[in-house]
């Protein structure tokens, strides 16, 4: 399984992050929110100064591109924890 | 101000309970999920509070201060349950059995990259998360 994060920041931004923190999986940026809106996960105005921004979402997609599980949360405060994704991972072949 | 310790005990607790859920309590699941610690925290400061105003010979001073503590006591509570769920709803987005839309973003290095791509090379998949950004 491959992690793979979006947000609406510029590539440097999110390089900065990932440096920052060590991870070495891939950023994606999208700051047109165009995968964003594509998923419907568009939070309007809920960024700085008003910007669109992604609402917190993640989704499993297996090789054949079929989504196997996802989680949208309801409260901004309430992730996905890892044990969770790890768990909806080892269901995927 | 020492004469009435139990008064600004409690709103200094009030304060504190506030910044702490955010500083410190935000990083665990366990106090993060439901903020447990700091609805107790709050609780001792209201008690604190209402005791300073009962003993209090300045009932209108320690009024005052016990009406600020306990908003942010009220404000907190609004922070976590009615904004912290404002969020659209994203009925359309995409379901368990459906095909994940695929699309074409930069990496953080400004590499062009397809979810299609990245499946290519994920033979046990791809983890999707959309985060807020602004880090």
């Amino acid at each position: 399984m491959r992690p793979v994060v979006i947000s609406v920041d510029a590539p440097q931004v999110s390089e900065n992050l990932r440096r920052k923190v060590g991870y070495t999986f891939t950023f994606l940026s999208d700051p047109n929110t165009e995968a964003i809106r594509r998923y419907d996960l568009l939070h309007k105005g809920a960024g700085e100064n008003g910007h669109d921004i992604a609402r917190p979402a993640e989704f499993l997609i297996d090789r054949s591109g079929t989504v196997r599980w996802t989680n949208l949360t309801e409260d901004l405060r309430i992730r996905a924890r890892p044990e969770q994704m790890l768990a909806a991972a080892r269901e995927v072949r | 101000m020492m004469k009435n310790w139990r008064l600004w005990t409690g709103f200094l607790l009030s304060i504190a309970a506030f910044i702490s859920y955010f500083a410190f309590f935000y990083r665990f699941p366990i106090t993060r999920d439901v903020p447990w610690v700091n609805f107790i925290l709050f609780v001792a400061a209201t008690v604190l509070l209402i005791a300073g105003v009962r003993r209090s010979q300045r009932k209108i001073w320690s009024g005052i201060v016990a009406f600020l503590g306990i908003a942010v006591f009220a404000f907190f509570v609004f922070a976590v349950t009615v904004a912290s769920r404002r969020l659209p709803p994203s009925h359309g987005a995409p379901h368990v059995g459906q095909k994940a839309p695929d699309f074409t973003l930069l990496d953080s290095n400004g590499k062009s990259v397809t979810l299609s791509g990245l499946l290519a090379n994920s033979p046990r998949g791809v983890l999707l998360v959309f985060y807020r950004g602004y880090w």
